[in-house]
């Protein structure tokens, strides 16, 4: 698709960016006291729809329904939001592996709209038909059947797969011609190799596990951060301020819950430029970032509504907005 | 060969030539700001008229290159298919005064039109800028302008 071709999508992206909440929308949202009073507020900002029931994950499932039927309508190349289905694609696999390998049926959760369905999944798992997985996910699905099914090591398996979805999104990001696409790989795989070194220090997990879970990244170095994990939180966190990454260093100080605002805020920071935009697929993949981002954040709203948690402790969890 | 070619046929190579590449930078330029009206307007019908304006600046050098044509063919009563007989060095004045509007109206109508496509991106999010979003396409037509003013000079100052 020429680049030119992307001023219709765009414009009509930028009409619907203003309808993508705000800070001072999400301030509001805040202000109700309870769930019900939230999702009456959504339903006025014309969230859900009227055959759409007045609860949370209908609401929020029909959200991100709306978000695919919109780029769907532009008939535009969808290769370039491959990067963004690789953690359903792999969740999927990493349910089907483990649903066929413990024998355990009934209780797995697959992601609808991927690009194979659980149903599917299941199948080619059970019978080992790996070729008719994508090149990305083969040798993976092939490790991870046989980690479990010798050692039954549930863990070992979660390690296999994710490392392999990181780098189907980096490999995925590093070929693209989308500089928005790029970034995102970068900054997700950066963010998921940070959160594993902080989780391993936590846990006291070995070197060779850490070096099996990172995935490499450029602007991260994976081997220091697998040492200063190793040596603990502290170490993770000084390693974090000399590498550009004090922020992190910062949120990690503060609570679990902002370093979680902070990666998810940092894939935000890296799509913002896309709003300058106007002859590329970038806004695109902008927009389908940014109402994510939009739905987990009303997401953690209505959770800690329906928790009862106090406004300081909902305000700590919020992510950044794109608009 | 090219000493084959008539006064009067350098003087409609002239005008034809400001007609054509003027009137196809404009319909570059307003096909693609169209595509992008249609996508604002598309979510939101209320913004048509705003974005209507915006997608027809980068037409005008059309216009003008018609206009340049226009004049030539008639100073020269080329119009009326008789006409002067114009010498080679006469006929080939009047092509290089139709130049400017023929290679600058191509080059801006195809910048003004991708001014105008984020011209339009500003109306579709803040359609109380809409003034302001109207400027940056209209900078690009200055420079139509001044090439329109040169031709237009240089086509009527050609001795008959």
């Amino acid at each position: 698709m020429s680049k030119n071709q992307y001023a219709y999508a765009v414009a009509r992206i930028r009409a619907l960016e203003v309808s993508l909440f705000s800070a001072s929308t999400i301030e509001q949202l805040m202000a109700c006291k309870d769930e019900e009073a939230c999702l009456r507020f959504l339903a006025d900002k014309g969230w859900g729809g009227p055959d759409v029931p007045l609860e949370a994950d209908a609401i929020l499932g029909r959200e991100r329904e709306k978000i695919w039927e919109t780029i769907g309508e532009m008939h535009m190349n969808m290769d370039v939001f491959d990067v963004l289905s690789y953690t359903s694609d792999f969740h999927n696999l990493k349910a089907a592996v483990k649903e066929v390998c413990t024998g355990k049926s009934g209780g797995t959760v697959f992601y609808e709209g991927t690009q194979i369905p659980g149903e599917e999944m299941l199948r080619i798992i059970r019978e080992k038909d790996y070729g008719a997985l994508p090149e990305s996910m083969r040798e993976a699905a092939a490790e991870a059947v046989d980690t479990l099914l010798r050692s039954c090591d549930g863990q070992l398996c979660d390690v296999i797969i994710d490392r392999a979805t990181m780098e189907a999104i980096l490999s995925a990001g590093e070929k693209s011609k989308e500089d928005v696409v790029r970034d995102y790989a970068r900054s997700t795989v950066a963010v998921t190799d940070i959160k594993i070194a902080v989780r391993c220090a936590r846990t006291g997990k070995s070197l060779e596990f850490m070096r099996r879970a990172m995935a490499p990244c450029p602007g991260l170095d994976v081997e220091r951060l697998a040492h200063a994990a190793l040596a603990g939180e502290e170490s993770v966190i000084e390693y974090l301020q000399t590498e550009g990454f004090a922020e992190a260093a910062d949120a990690l100080r503060e609570s679990a819950s902002a370093f979680e605002r902070w990666c998810d805020n940092r894939v935000i920071h890296a799509i913002r430029p896309q709003k300058y935009n106007s002859f590329s697929a970038g806004p695109l993949v902008a927009y389908v970032i940014a109402r994510e981002n939009e739905i987990k954040t009303v997401r953690i709203i209505l959770t800690c509504r329906q928790n009862g948690l106090p406004d300081d402790a909902i305000r700590e969890r919020i992510r950044e907005m794109y608009v | 060969m090219l000493s084959a070619i008539t006064g009067n046929g350098w003087a409609l190579l002239g005008a034809a030539l400001a007609a054509t590449l003027a009137g196809c930078g404009s319909a570059w330029g307003v096909g693609l700001a169209g595509q992008a009206a249609s996508g604002v307007v598309t979510e939101d019908p209320s913004k048509f008229a705003k974005v209507l304006v915006i997608q027809l600046l980068p037409g005008t050098q059309g216009i003008y290159g018609l206009l340049v044509a226009f004049v030539a063919l008639s100073r020269f009563g080329l119009l009326g298919g008789g006409g002067t007989e114009l010498s080679v060095q006469t006929g080939l004045m009047v092509l290089a005064a139709c130049l400017p509007i023929a290679i600058v109206g191509l080059v801006s109508a195809y910048h003004q039109g991708k001014t105008a496509v984020a011209a339009i991106g500003v109306v579709a999010k803040k359609p109380d800028q809409f003034g302001k979003a109207m400027l940056f396409p209209a900078m690009v037509e200055t420079y139509a302008i001044l090439s329109l003013l040169i031709s237009i000079l240089a086509v009527t100052s050609i001795p008959v």
